[in-house]
């Protein structure tokens, strides 16, 4: 019965969209074509040996007036259906092989990228580009707590996607900073491991340009489901003026910290970037998840001295889930945080700090 | 010792002498009970009500995946409920459940009056209640419970665990030393306690199956024993075995755990190979087809499980040679199980079936198994798996060989032998209903999980896209469905306790063997004097 | 009775058997370390390497560096340049730098992986910092130096590869049970 229903299914599978994609690569194509291959082989087998079972179901019934046979063994059928598996086991074998020896393939790259999971988000690095950015969910709460209509790539949307040149040989050399986590994109066929302390290669190389969307693929905790992976591929040309934008954005950051800012603007800011980076943890209402993760709002430290609240927003607290996030995000970003902390959910300090007091602050530490 | 067979029914017997007395009164029976049916028969219940506790989790896990967005639970508890439905079921559950089997139907197979250890064997199923106390109670600490999946992968389940996970360490170890005493009860009863003329070539395959199962038990238990040591002296006391900070290595966690855990996978599934190949000649009359190359099978899938384990590994980033080993290995398992298909196929093949209810499982347990092993076939394919790893195409897989595996190969196993345990027979169309439910709704609820999988669904994730949202839904109705289901098997069972037509010895014309040699409900003492076996 | 005797002999060797394959389940950790040094196993290198080669200056490889702050980590830590060409056989030098932003002394252990894996085995550090931990008081800034070669006998197909380091921050673990191999 499974399976006529996997057959019945996959007849319908163009378009019910329930089988594997053959993605974007040739390695997705080979490794689709492999799933495929073995698939049939499985029908096959199956249709023979469920086949023989259901009609041995049907006839050989008592109901039927049969008589029960008396055979228990016969070594020729027994050495015959062990060598024949066998033989298809190595039949299965030659193609799969001939396929991992071309996903090792470690010839010359074009272009490295480093990407490194965290909890729960990517942070994706142009080796020797200087161009590094975080890559967050930015399906909003009210999507996810079923307050809003849900858009068409809920949970699979992201600030900054992964942007890479079409036709060239990316690798991605992929690492955690905490848990394990596996960076995924179906359309490419990779899936590696990202494990701390260690550092995994992995590579691809797609034709067209287009988005794929991916997830993490390993437990790493609370949000394990909501740290999607965007790729958009980009031709050669746009991916080269794409990257000058990004090393001229990230001068034009620095200078950001310099502007005179508002409150209402470090607030505005303040409670984007909170509800992207800080939320998961402390939750958007600020209440947190104590005791893994302490409430914000009315706490000793987003209420007390401000030193103390930029210290453990820049430096991290070490021991526990609270990352140091000095370097993750830019002055103006930590410094909307922290003033957003301070005033909103009934924090009414009513201070507010500015991206030089972080400069300085950083500054102060060196 | 008395010559007499004991014939007497539970809490009449004084017909012998002093060793022949029957059940003490009240509750105090069941603590200091040792004799191997009313262990059995507290191993069942215990591995029932686990069944039912695990499967209330999964209910949980699939009313919260009914639908896209979060509507019941939050993800931390999401996941506390993923990890508990997985130890719960494979410790609490299925284990326990094989062992009851073993404890109730081994001494009456091979012609032994007790099993060989019967003060250990009390002291064996008492550390599981204690075991999954420990373990259940840490879901109302502060912290919450173990979230980290059932497979624990440091440093999730190390550095960045919730305090309770200490509780869990300790509960491992108890449920860990109650398998390694139930493995080694059932290696001593089957090597010394076998009746005159009983060789090991003559044995029911249970008892072969449960022979092996205990060596592999014997040989993996303290592997994971020495796993979970090893992530406490990583919590408390400095080393670093699984932390790279000091120099030790995560990978190296999941390297132990599945020298573990695939083995342990075989522990699930072989006693239920065993009691299959003794449900489906009883109901074709026809005697097993190839008994030699089925031990011979089971011999060699528990040897190939040694050699294997990194195919769980396929994506940590293993050298090309290591990949291509594990995935030949991985094949090769295929033979031996494919053999014992065939061998029940060939059982079936020109016998005379009918389908009582214990036939139904013994029949749903070999084709949807082999389904579940078609997709095993899918995954061992090294390049492949790197689109299915960590996918609903995962889950559907191990449920597949698990549900209709372990799961079905139990109730089939309770169904053929309940008249034993209680001389009543069962309800047959209650029966029959609770079969035709379960493979509804068991097909239902796992066979979408291929689809979202292969589209891309990872596992362990509370919520998601909508492309996956319409065979989410039916997976869950399946899954409320077969839950529901498991109440029918309580009162059935209750029912037949109770009352029913009256058992013969024998109550299944075709069936072979020295257990219904004895009258039903087997008295509470059997065999004190050896049967002799020709 | 010589059934009970049996059965307890028995029961003897099965508990043996017990007791070893727990053992064997930390026996497991060493031979692990062993396997992942001789294939390179999750890119891992062998301690200080003593032997010298002779430099095969037909050939030139990339090695590119990697510095990733394990999370909870402020230091401050990048290689000095991102890249180096090195001929197999010679010996090279590359600069790390690491900083304490912080008010408090810090302790940090380096831990290195090579990628592609199937290099590792074949990238010999003869100095590294990653072989002793790092303490740096508030402020400090140091240049620490890796002192390596890349064997001769490194795959042909291999023309690129990656030294990657995540820095750990060890302030608060108790002093190193087992000392650093890498």
């Amino acid at each position: 019965m499974g399976l006529l229903l996997w057959l019945a299914f996959g007849a319908a599978q163009a378009e019910w969209g329930v089988n594997m994609a053959p993605g974007a690569t040739e390695v997705s194509r080979s490794v689709f074509d492999l799933h495929m291959t073995i698939f049939w082989i499985c029908v096959v087998i199956g249709v023979v040996v469920f086949g023989a079972m259901f009609w041995s179901m049907l006839i050989h019934r008592r109901s039927t007036g049969q008589e029960p046979a008396h055979f228990h063994e016969s070594t020729t059928v027994e050495i015959l259906w062990t060598v024949v598996p066998l033989v298809i086991l190595v039949l299965m074998a030659i193609p799969a092989t001939k396929t991992l020896i071309d996903i090792y393939d470690s010839s010359e790259s074009e272009l490295d990228i480093q990407i490194t999971g965290y909890q729960w988000k990517w942070q994706y690095k142009y080796l020797g580009q200087d161009v590094e950015f975080f890559s967050n969910l930015t399906t909003p709460a009210e999507q996810i707590n079923n307050k809003a209509e849900k858009g068409e790539h809920y949970l699979l949307e992201v600030d900054e996607p992964l942007v890479v040149p079409a036709g060239t040989k990316v690798r991605f050399l992929i690492t955690s900073a905490d848990v394990i986590h596996s960076w995924w994109v179906p359309a490419l066929a990779v899936k590696k491991d990202a494990i701390p302390g260690f550092v995994n290669e992995s590579w691809t190389r797609v034709d067209e340009p287009g988005l794929y969307r991916g997830q993490c693929a390993e437990l790493c905790g609370k949000d394990h489901g909501f740290m999607p992976i965007v790729v958009e591929v980009k031709t050669k040309a746009d991916f080269a003026t794409w990257l000058a934008e990004r090393k001229q954005a990230s001068a034009a950051e620095k200078e950001l910290t310099s502007k005179e800012w508002s409150q209402e603007e470090l607030m505005a800011r303040g409670e984007k970037t909170y509800n992207t980076t800080c939320a998961a943890c402390h939750q958007a209402s600020g209440e947190g998840l104590p005791p893994m993760f302490p409430a914000l709002k009315g706490s000793a430290i987003a209420t007390g001295p401000v030193e103390e609240h930029i210290g453990i927003v820049v430096n991290g607290k070490p021991g526990t889930s609270m990352a140091a996030f000095g370097k993750q995000l830019s002055e103006v970003d930590i410094a909307a945080i922290i003033t957003y902390e301070r005033n909103a959910w009934g924090n009414k300090v009513g201070d507010m700090v500015t991206p030089k007091d972080i400069l300085t602050f950083k500054q102060a530490q060196e | 010792m008395s010559a007499v067979i004991d014939t007497d029914h539970k809490g009449h017997g004084h017909a012998g002498d002093d060793h022949h007395h029957g059940p003490a009164k009240g509750l105090m029976r069941w603590v200091l009970t040792t004799n191997h049916k009313d262990i059995g028969t507290m191993y069942l219940w215990f591995s029932f009500a686990m069944f039912l506790l695990g499967g209330s989790m999964a209910m949980v896990i699939r009313a919260e995946l009914f639908q896209p967005g979060l509507q019941i639970v939050q993800p931390e508890f999401f996941n506390q409920m993923t990890t508990m439905h997985g130890l719960i079921m494979v410790f609490g559950a299925v284990m326990p459940a094989f062992v009851g089997l073993a404890n109730w139907m081994i001494p009456l197979m091979i012609g032994a009056p007790d099993m060989a250890l019967p003060r250990m064997n009390n002291f064996s199923f008492w550390l599981l209640p204690a075991a999954f106390g420990l373990l259940v109670s840490t879901l109302f600490t502060a912290g919450g419970g173990p979230n980290f999946g059932w497979t624990f992968y440091a440093p999730l389940s190390t550095t960045y665990a919730p305090e309770s996970v200490t509780f869990f360490i300790f509960a491992i170890h108890l449920m860990g030393i109650s398998s390694i005493m139930g493995a080694i009860n059932v290696v001593a009863t089957i090597l010394n306690l076998r009746a005159p003329g009983m060789t090991l070539m003559k044995m029911p395959l249970f008892v072969w199956t449960w022979l092996i199962t205990a060596f592999l038990l014997i040989a993996v238990m303290p592997v994971l024993a020495g796993c979970v040591t090893m992530m406490l002296m990583d919590i408390h006391f400095g080393t670093s075995f699984f932390s790279a900070a000091g120099g030790g290595d995560p990978v190296l966690f999941q390297h132990v755990f599945w020298f573990f855990g695939h083995p342990e996978v075989y522990i699930m599934i072989l006693p239920a190979f065993g009691a299959v190949s003794s449900i489906i000649p009883a109901f074709a009359r026809k005697p097993l087809f190839g008994y030699t190359s089925m031990v011979y099978a089971t011999a060699s899938i528990a040897f190939l499980s040694f050699i294997v384990w990194a195919h769980h590994m396929f994506t940590v980033g293993i050298p090309l040679t290591g990949e291509l080993f594990f995935m030949y290995a991985t094949l090769l398992i295929a033979v031996p199980t494919g053999v014992k298909v065939f061998n029940w196929a060939s059982t079936m093949w020109r016998g005379s079936m009918t389908f009582e209810t214990p036939m139904l499982f013994a029949v749903a347990f070999v084709i949807l198994f082999t389904i579940g092993g078609f997709s095993g076939l899918m995954l061992a394919i090294a390049p492949a798996d790197f689109q299915y790893h960590d996918t609903y195409f995962v889950v559907a897989h191990f449920h597949y060989v698990l549900v209709p595996g372990a799961i079905f190969g139990i109730f089939a196993s309770a169904y053929f032998w309940l008249p034993k345990w209680t001389g009543h027979m069962y309800d047959e169309t209650l029966g029959k209903l609770h079969f035709w439910m379960s493979f509804i709704g068991m097909n239902m609820a796992f066979f979408p999980m291929h689809f979202v999988g292969l589209a891309g669904m990872p596992r362990r994730i509370p919520d998601y896209n909508m492309m996956f949202a319409n065979f989410n839904m039916v997976s869950s109705i399946g899954a409320f469905m077969f839950g529901a289901t498991q109440l029918l098997f309580l009162f059935i069972v209750i029912k037949c306790i109770r009352g029913g037509k009256p058992a013969a010895a024998k109550p299944w014309d075709g069936a072979d063997g020295l257990e219904w040699t004895v009258p039903s409900p087997a008295p509470y003492h059997t065999f004190q004097t050896p049967p002799e076996v020709k | 009775m010589s059934e009970a005797l049996g059965i307890r002999r028995l029961v003897l060797r099965l508990s043996l058997v017990v007791v070893a394959m727990f053992a064997f389940g930390f026996a497991l950790v060493p031979i692990y370390d062993v396997m992942c040094q001789a294939f390179g196993i999750n890119g891992k290198t062998a301690g200080a390497y003593s032997g010298a080669q002779v430099v095969d200056e037909q050939r030139q490889v990339r090695v590119q560096f990697l510095a990733t702050n394990a999370a909870g980590m402020s230091w401050e830590f990048r290689a000095k340049a991102d890249d180096l060409l090195v001929h197999p056989g010679g010996s090279n030098e590359m600069l790390f730098v690491a900083f304490n932003p912080t008010d408090r002394p810090m302790t940090a252990q380096a831990i290195p992986s090579v990628a592609p894996s199937k290099a590792a085995a074949f990238f010999h550090k003869t100095e590294c910092f990653c072989f002793t931990q790092q303490v740096l008081q508030p402020g400090e800034r140091i240049e620490m130096p890796v002192r390596f070669i890349v064997d001769r006998d490194l795959p042909a197909d291999v023309h690129h590869l990656t030294l990657a380091y995540t820095l750990f921050d060890v302030t608060a673990r108790k002093p190193p049970v087992a000392q650093v191999s890498q």
